[in-house]
């Protein structure tokens, strides 16, 4: 949940990042990128547009022919033929098609080319997200991802739109202006003030939406975040009677998107006339300064009358350019906070995973503290100094009081995140080197937290590794599932919630063993995966796992009959392993004694 | 099994989340228009007088081009300049300028406050509902998809309601006014001009059908593509130290493809059908000149008139263009407005009584009667279970995994009605207690201890309403977590991160229970919610809870021995049944399941 100086925070924190180069200069490289990602339906799309314009001034062309030649000598001349009538009526025809065809083309291409680029940054953001330090998903909430992946994309992309026709415009801008030209130079100068004098409110505007771009455009992103956080605790949030606090929430956000929104709507309301009417002041002046110069004979009428005209056709590109200085500063704003994702600096691993047997977990000296989101140096030390060896085929407990770094030790198990300080070595091989993917090959965590998806229970056990049903099945059993699983209307087709809501929670934890199990992995860690289970069963898992694998285990379990399971119990206090040895051994410690023997003490 | 190719799957689930609903092409452009309209009426609000000024803005945009033709022809003529005249009309064209900026000004204002309005107060009483919806709506749906509702498919709307509703009467008014005159030139070349124009309507209803239901399917791939991320982000560790980034990755690749694909199919419409008006507009004029021309003599149509008309036709390739584009726009906002609609359109299946009952603040006493229910899928959950709780008793609820004991928690708390049955609390129906009250007197605290993005203090405070600070410092002191605390980069103000997963997971079960401490409940539901916390510690707090609790009804399901040894009642669940009842010492002899549970317990916990 931010407050609301923080999203104020993150926002200054953007916006400084990106102040060192100006709107419009950040624009021609959005624009860039979006070119050089997908040249053809950019070009095709500009072509077509500069077709468009083309057509337009052709057609009054024609349109002046028909006149000429068709309609007035059929009407009040003596008639014309039926040849020169269809020749006419054809003439536009032709033109209109033209017409249709470049739009098609023009809006076509240029879709394809938007929708394009729209795919590339997202598929861009995912590559990123999924290649990220693990870290990296502590500092940022899921619904603001989202926001990045759905409207910061869809807002960075909105500039594009008009860019073929804007482009398109400039062959106007250019016949026109030339022509003005030849025609006086007086009048040349006219209609180029008109650019500065776009250019100055063009900046003015910029400057002023700038700001309030940017909050919107990270309020939508709270939003996101306050939506997708209220919906993914739905259940505490009905259970506490939050959901007015959460609505107010929402409403909080929202009106401070509506009040950062309106700004910028202030803006427009203002740029969007001015720019409307920009052209007709100009045409103004060009009327005053033609009248003094047919005044004092240094122009003709027919040439006043003629560079009117042709400053006429300055209007449009005058607007559409208008239309594209508008977008902007929103898209740009959009897309800072999307190069924010493609900043995120990929974690590489070593390429080839040779793991030499046996396959031994060594912890060297390992220390680990959380980074510390608000300030970098205080950093919170969970693990130090750590040294252990699990041996290959051996059983080990791990025990712990709460958050003494159990499963900080498991995370780091399994490469998914680094050691500060020491290392851990699986056989002969790092582990920080290996990432996670080829440890997978190795390591098979339980996850203390139950993660399932909401697919299928096959696709949810096997993650896509190639497994046969029999070795579901038979994993299913180890992990005593089948019977539950064989009463569900589809068995192992049957589709569950997200994180699997729609099973009890010992057989969601149930799924998660048998899904370690059938990865056949060298080491098998199980974080109080049996927490939710029923001593019955959980002996039966154990009892079964015994019998039918020989892979190292750790257990983290709080329950004695658990930890008598292990050869060997380590016993973890304040980030260093306090003792290790078999249980009897260790209950003579009073710490131990007192962790794990608790329960007693009340019933006898 | 297609969810291979991970979309087919996700595709299949939507169908699911509206089986009760019709498709938006049943249903109908104009009918969701008109539901539309109706869940957002802001829309509305002031609609006539920013028409009005609208039209004065377009109206105004013609003004200022006819003053400038009025200096050409009479303050530059053939036979000079007249100055005065050219510095006369310029002045009054300025003044035109201003006074049409001024207008615009106002209007667009307007308009942004309209289509801002619209937006937040759609969003807001979408959010509302969705949060009104049960649990069994939620787990059906995915989260993503519900917070595009949110936020994606609200969003849809901004350009229809920042111009598009406007422009359709603006555009409307110039065609038909323009149509109008045309007659009034010639009504025989108005009749050529309509029917030149007339296979535009089959080919537009032809289109907009289709346009619609690509646009639907535009955001349903939306949501698709939110799910997934969604999902991904949240499952990451399984994700990578599973090895299943790769497929992972294909599935976001698909989802993001497939949306591109649907996007494309989408704009295929207003790329392809919709300049069809542009060559038709042409055509017109074409169609006017060759008939004016060759019949003109015949219908008494002079050059002049004719040139009018050509110049008129002209006028009417504009707004009937314009009109093209402000389908595409209401298209995509109607299959935004659908997507929302649907969620404001779903039962809100656990009612809130409207004058509901109060609850004391004692301890409360439970009666459950035939008490059946069953989730929408799967069978029977719970079973026939009568049981009678007096106030002030602590009760146990064992059983094997999958019994219904949750289930049996959620329906003490009301997250679900029961199918059949009642729960009476303190002699009344739970489906007549106000909301306020029983969210008060009645907590449950479940296993996950879902904590929000915040600080730990905020986060116990959220345990009541209107908890202060020092209340919420009272309850971490009455469960003796200030020594947690302490050790804490920040103490209380520790941020939690998302979901919790700053902290251990033990570390969120105290915050859990001191949030429900701080609530202070007659009726306290605890589902193994110390299950991941370590035995001292979780001794600790049973023997804590339990003297803070003194009178206070407790419902506990624990797979812990000790939980049930100390409890008053134990109630023993099989198949969603309640099999075995009765205090510890009557049930450990009676060789049934409870005692079964115990051996294995004691085999279990014990040294032998
Ligand atoms: N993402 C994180 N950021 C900051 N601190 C964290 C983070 N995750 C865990 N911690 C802290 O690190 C410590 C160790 O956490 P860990 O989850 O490893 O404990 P644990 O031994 O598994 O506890 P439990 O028995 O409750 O599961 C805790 O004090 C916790 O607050
Ligand atoms: N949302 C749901 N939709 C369909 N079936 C469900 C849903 N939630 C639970 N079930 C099923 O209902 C049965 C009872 O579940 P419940 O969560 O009440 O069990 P439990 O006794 O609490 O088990 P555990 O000890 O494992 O937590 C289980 O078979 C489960 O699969
Ligand atoms: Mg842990
Ligand atoms: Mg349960």
């Amino acid at each position: 949940m931010s407050t609301d100086s923080e999203s104020e925070r993150t926002a200054i924190e953007a916006g400084e990042a990106s102040n060192e180069n100006g709107i419009v200069k950040r624009w021609f490289r959005l624009v860039f990128r979006s070119i050089k990602a997908h040249p053809l339906p950019h070009i095709i799309g500009i072509s077509a547009g500069n077709l468009f314009s083309l057509v337009v001034v052709g057609f009054t062309i024609v349109l002046g022919r028909v006149t000429d030649e068709v309609i007035i000598p059929g009407l009040d001349g003596g008639g014309v033929e039926g040849r020169t009538i269809l020749g006419g009526f054809f003439a536009i025809v032709i033109v209109g098609f033209i017409r249709g065809f470049s739009v098609m083309l023009r809006r076509f291409f240029n879709f394809t080319a938007v929708e394009k680029t729209k795919r590339t940054w997202r598929l861009g953001i995912i590559d990123n997200l999924l290649d990220a330090p693990r870290a990296h998903y502590w500092s940022r909430s899921t619904g603001e991802l989202l926001a990045r992946v759905d409207t910061d994309v869809e807002t960075a992309t909105s500039v594009l739109m008009p860019l073929a026709f804007s482009i398109s415009v400039i062959s106007l801008i250019l016949v026109s202006l030339i022509s003005l030209l030849i025609i006086h130079p007086l009048f040349f100068v006219v209609a180029l003030l008109l650019f500065p004098a776009l250019a100055v409110l063009q900046r003015f505007f910029v400057r002023a939406v700038e700001d309030p771009a940017r909050k919107a455009q990270a309020l939508i992103g709270e939003v996101s975040e306050i939506a997708h956080e209220s919906l993914d605790g739905i259940m505490v949030v009905k259970t506490i009677g939050r959901q007015n606090q959460e609505l107010d929430r929402l409403i909080k956000s929202s009106e401070r998107l509506r009040e950062e929104r309106l700004r910028i709507g202030w803006q427009r309301s203002v740029f969007s006339p001015l720019l409307y009417h920009l052209p007709n002041f100009g045409i103004l002046v060009l009327l005053m300064v033609g009248a003094l110069l047919v005044d004092n004979g240094s122009a003709t009428v027919g040439e006043t009358v003629q560079a009117m005209a042709l400053f006429m056709i300055l209007t449009l590109p005058v607007q559409i350019l208008g239309f594209m200085f508008q977008e902007m500063p929103r898209s740009v704003v959009a897309m800072d906070r999307i190069d924010e994702i493609f900043s995120i600096d990929k974690v590489e691993y070593r390429k080839d995973g040779e793991v030499e047997k046996p396959v031994d977990v060594i912890f060297n000296k390992v220390g680990f503290s959380y980074p510390n989101e608000n300030d970098q140096q205080v950093r919170q030390t969970v693990l130090e100094d750590f040294s252990e060896k699990i041996n290959e085929g051996e059983s080990v407990a791990l025990v712990g009081a709460t958050g003494s770094g159990k499963s900080t030790l498991v995370m780091l198990m399994s490469g998914l995140i680094e050691p500060t300080s020491g290392n851990i070595t699986l056989g002969n091989a790092n582990v920080g080197e290996l990432g996670p993917d080829f440890v997978s090959d190795h390591i098979a965590s339980v996850f203390q937290e139950t993660f399932l998806f909401a697919s299928s229970l096959r696709e949810n056990l096997t993650l896509d590794a190639d497994v046969s049903d029999s070795d579901i099945y038979s994993a299913l059993q180890v992990a005593s599932a089948q019977d539950f699983v064989s009463e569900l209307p589809q068995g192992i087709e049957t589709i569950i919630g997200e994180r699997g809501v729609t099973l009890s929670g010992g057989q969601r934890q149930r799924i998660a063993i048998a899904r370690a199990l059938l990865r056949k992995p060298s080491v098998l860690v199980l974080d109080d995966a049996t927490s939710a289970v029923d001593p019955k069963v959980e002996a039966e898992i154990l009892q079964n796992m015994k019998k039918e694998t020989n892979c190292s285990l750790l257990v983290i379990a709080h329950r004695l009959a658990t930890i008598r399971l292990a050869e060997r119990v380590i016993f973890i206090d304040n980030g260093r392993v306090f003792a290790s040895g078999s249980h009897d051994e260790l209950l003579k410690i009073d710490d131990y004694a007192n962790l794990v023997s608790a329960y007693e003490d009340v019933t006898t | 099994m297609t969810f291979l190719d991970g979309h087919d799957a996700i595709g299949k689930d939507f169908e699911d989340e509206r089986q009760d609903l019709d498709g938006i092409e049943e249903v109908g452009a104009l009918n969701v228009l008109k539901r539309g309209l109706k869940a957002s009426p802001e829309l509305k609000a002031g609609i006539s007088l920013t028409a009005l000024m609208a039209l004065a803005v377009a109206g105004g945009k013609l003004l200022v081009p006819l003053t400038i033709k009025e200096v050409l022809d009479r303050g530059i003529t053939t036979s000079g300049v007249n100055v005065n005249t050219v510095l006369f009309f310029s002045l009054i064209a300025m003044f035109l300028s201003i006074a049409g900026m001024a207008l615009g000004k106002a209007t667009y204002y307007r308009l942004a406050k309209t289509a801002e309005n619209v937006l937040m107060g759609l969003r807001i009483r979408t959010f509302e509902h969705l949060h009104k919806l049960s649990i069994a709506d939620h787990v059906q749906a995915r989260k993503g998809a519900y917070t595009a509702r949110v936020t994606s498919d609200v969003e849809t709307l901004t350009q229809f309601a920042q111009w598009g509703a406007i422009a359709w009467i603006i555009n409307s008014i110039q065609i038909f006014a323009v149509l109008v005159i045309m007659i009034v030139y010639s009504w025989h070349l108005s009749i050529v001009t309509l029917l030149v124009h007339a296979p535009l309507f089959p080919v537009l209803r032809w289109m907009q059908r289709r346009q619609l239901r690509a646009h639907d399917r535009v955001r349903s791939r939306v949501s698709d593509t939110l799910s997934v991320v969604s999902e991904s982000i949240q499952g990451v560790d399984v994700v990578r130290s599973y090895g299943y980034r790769q497929k992972t990755r294909s599935k976001l690749h698909h989802a993001i493809s497939d949306q591109y694909k649907e996007q494309m199919v989408a704009q295929k419409y207003f790329s392809f059908v919709l300049p069809i008006t542009d060559i038709i507009g042409v055509a017109a004029i074409a169609a006017v000149v060759g008939a004016g021309v060759y019949w003109g003599p015949d219908w008494g149509v002079t050059s002049g008139e004719l040139i009018a008309f050509v110049f008129l036709s002209n006028l009417l390739v504009m707004p009937i263009s314009e009109l093209g584009e402000v389908l595409n726009q209401t298209q995509t906002a109607l299959a935004g407005w659908w997507k929302v609609l649907e969620v404001l359109d779903k039962e809100i299946e656990v009612k809130e009584p409207h004058q509901g009952l109060a609850l004391p603040d004692s301890p409360l006493d439970i009666k459950v009667e035939e008490l059946d229910f069953s989730y929408r899928t799967g069978g029977i959950v719970l079973d026939d279970v009568n049981i009678y709780i007096p106030a002030g008793t602590s009760v146990a609820v064992v059983g094997e995994t999958g019994s219904g004991k949750t289930t049996f928690a959620k329906l003490l708390t009301r997250l679900a009605d029961p199918t059949n049955g009642r729960i009476l609390v303190n002699g009344q129906d739970l489906r007549e207690i106000d909301s306020d009250h029983r969210h008060r007197t009645i907590r449950m605290v479940p296993q996950d201890g879902f904590l929000f993005d915040t600080s730990v203090i905020e986060n116990v405070r959220f345990g009541r309403n209107d908890a202060q600070i020092s209340e919420a410092e009272e309850a971490i002191d009455d469960l003796g977590l200030w020594p947690w605390i302490e050790q804490l980069p920040e103490g209380l103000e520790t941020r939690v991160g998302e979901r919790g997963e700053s902290l251990s997971v033990g570390e969120r079960q105290l915050v859990a229970l001191a949030r429900a401490q701080v609530a202070d409940p007659g009726l306290l539901i605890l589902d193994e919610a110390t299950s991941a916390i370590d035995p001292e510690t979780e001794q600790m707090l049973e023997v804590t809870l339990e003297r803070l609790a003194q009178g206070r009804t407790t419902v506990s399901v624990a797979h812990r021995i000790s939980t049930a040894e100390r409890a008053d009642l134990i109630l023993v669940f099989d198949k969603g049944k309640i099999v075995e009842k009765g205090k510890h010492s009557d049930l450990v002899n009676l060789e049934g399941i409870y005692s079964k549970l115990y051996e294995s317990w004691i085999g279990n916990t014990r040294e032998v």
